[in-house]
């Protein structure tokens, strides 16, 4: 048990970490396409038909899985926005921005199917449900970063300026979130609640975690994939890039 | 204290110079404000009900017009890295920014609201509530809008990136100010609405002018 | 097992539009999504790459 402890800022330099990302993306994007096999075999085949809402309520097999990430996805770029105020690491601000289209296409994806589902069982596309509503605005923070971050020119203002809105939008996240609600029960919104109305059966429930963990690795590996762009992209001129293997030739 | 004080009346006094401006966000919120009945119709009893949120969202968008000069023209002739430089902690000085953008933009619409709030025919004492709301809810607009203006100091197309980061971290303020004045309508009582929207502006006291000191050193790097 | 036939899982009891068009439009996000990092990173390392090329031309 006396292992000595990982050198964990070893990795925090781009020049460890795009090899190790290199490395570790395969298996990430693997798992993916496992989890997500199991996850649409269990939805589809294994999922009894829903009583009340027939077959429609399989969206919800994507439909939590994806809400459930984009807010996953905003915690961990305020996690690694924290990390990188805190320790004055580079890797971490890039972590951040490779995440944050990931995050802002799973807000997307999560209104997308929140309107397909809210057609048939509603009947209408949008409802101002205290979810969706509040899912909007996370999308309206997720371009609200992406679209700071892209205006600064110089990458290392850019990502603590972005670690900045990043932070100041976890610590908003749950007070918009309970305001939405608050507003919500005030107006008499749509009591049809998606993760309420069928009684969560032990296999809906298996579906959606085995989705929602498709949905996390598939995160991990684009991350990873896009962190190493980002990093070939500031560190041109460093010498390790012009040493990598596949520069030569 | 007394470095807080310069600050306040510093700005204050080159606001009282540059009265056009101040004017131009009151004028705004006046014309956005009598636009909606031109939109909507000249029906009271729908009227009535759109007030609190017509009121609040033009209250909001023209708060916001002003932020963009918050930090700007210090930024530009240099008084903000003196400031840095100085024995203060900054984010005192941005606090008394910080009060005085809200002296010049917020207050104003604060008293100029219930005026507006006569051509929807709201009664005395929603006009009451409305005040009331509006002078719990706009210093959170200024101190929330200055760490957009600082993070957008400097920034190409920085007005409108300012809205699209400032607007979504306005909705809790909205919804609470906006909702005290309807749930008081509808009889429910203003109370709660308006203790929340206290209670974030405690917490804004506290931590925005912190985060907005953090985003000006990154911009004065 | 829930479907009789091809045509009725296609058909999803009628609600086929909304279930395919959320999977659907998921599944095509996620594959666009990879393509355009792929095609991120194909073209940085094919721009260093003429770079370092030019930059050692330029040294001999």
């Amino acid at each position: 048990m006396s292992q000595p402890l990982i050198n964990w800022f070893k990795f925090a330099s781009p020049a460890s970490f795009y090899p190790l990302a290199g490395k570790l993306w395969p298996w990430f994007a693997a798992l993916a396409t496992a989890f997500a096999a199991a996850g649409l075999w269990i939805s589809f085949f294994v999922a009894p038909t829903d009583f009340q809402q027939g077959e429609g309520y399989r969206i919800i097999f994507i439909h939590v899985p994806a809400s459930w990430m984009s807010m996953f996805i905003y915690c961990v770029m305020a996690f690694w926005s924290a990390i990188g105020i805190g320790f004055n690491t580079r890797l971490s601000g890039m972590m951040s921005s490779a995440l944050a289209p990931t995050g802002a296409l799973f807000a997307f994806l999560s209104l997308w199917t929140g309107a397909l589902w809210g057609k048939p069982m509603w009947g209408a596309w949008w409802v101002w449900d205290a979810r969706l509503t509040s899912e909007l605005i996370l999308l309206f923070l997720y371009l609200g970063y992406i679209a700071l971050t892209a205006a600064i020119d110089d990458p290392r203002r850019a990502d603590k300026a972005g670690a900045i809105v990043s932070l100041v939008g976890v610590i908003n996240v749950p007070i918009i979130y309970f305001s939405v609600k608050w507003w919500n029960t005030l107006h008499q919104g749509a009591s049809v609640s998606m993760t309420k109305a069928p009684t969560m059966a032990a296999t809906m429930l298996w579906g959606m975690l085995l989705m929602a963990l498709a949905f996390w690795m598939y995160s991990i590996a684009v991350a990873l994939y896009r962190v190493r762009a980002i990093i070939l992209e500031r560190e041109r001129h460093a010498t390790w890039v012009a040493e990598l293997p596949e520069m030569q030739r | 204290m007394n470095a807080f004080v310069a600050i306040l009346r510093r700005d204050l006094l080159l606001a009282m110079r540059r009265k056009s401006e101040m004017l131009t966000a009151l004028f705004f919120f006046m014309i956005v404000v009598s636009l909606f009945p031109l939109g909507i119709g000249p029906e009271t009893a729908l009227l009535r009900r759109i007030a609190p949120g017509v009121l609040w969202v033009a209250a909001l968008l023209a708060a916001m017009l002003s932020l963009n000069r918050l930090f700007a023209a210090d930024h530009q002739d240099g008084t903000l890295e003196q400031m840095t430089l100085s024995p203060t902690p900054l984010s005192l000085l941005v606090g008394g920014k910080v009060l005085a953008h809200w002296l010049t933009a917020g207050l104003p619409l604060v008293l100029l609201a219930p005026v507006l709030g006569l051509q929807f025919d709201l009664s005395s004492r929603a006009l009451g509530i409305l005040m009331l709301s509006l002078l719990l809810g706009t210093p959170l607009l200024s101190l929330i809008g200055a760490i957009g203006a600082a993070l957008t100091l400097g920034v190409r197309g920085g007005g409108v990136l300012l809205s699209l980061l400032v607007l979504p971290l306005y909705i809790p303020a909205l919804i609470f100010g906006a909702g005290a004045v309807e749930a008081d309508m509808a009889g429910l009582g203003a109370g709660g609405h308006l203790s929340l929207l206290g209670a974030l502006l405690a917490l804004g006291v506290f931590f925005a002018p912190w985060a907005a000191t953090a985003a000006l050193r990154i911009a004065l790097e | 097992m829930n479907w009789g036939s091809a045509s009725e899982f296609f058909a999803m009891g009628g609600y086929g539009f909304y279930v395919w068009g959320s999977f659907g439009v998921t599944a095509a996000a996620l594959l666009i999504e990879t393509l355009l990092v792929k095609k991120r990173l194909g073209d940085t390392r094919r721009l260093l790459r003429r770079e370092l090329a030019a930059d050692r031309e330029s040294q001999d």
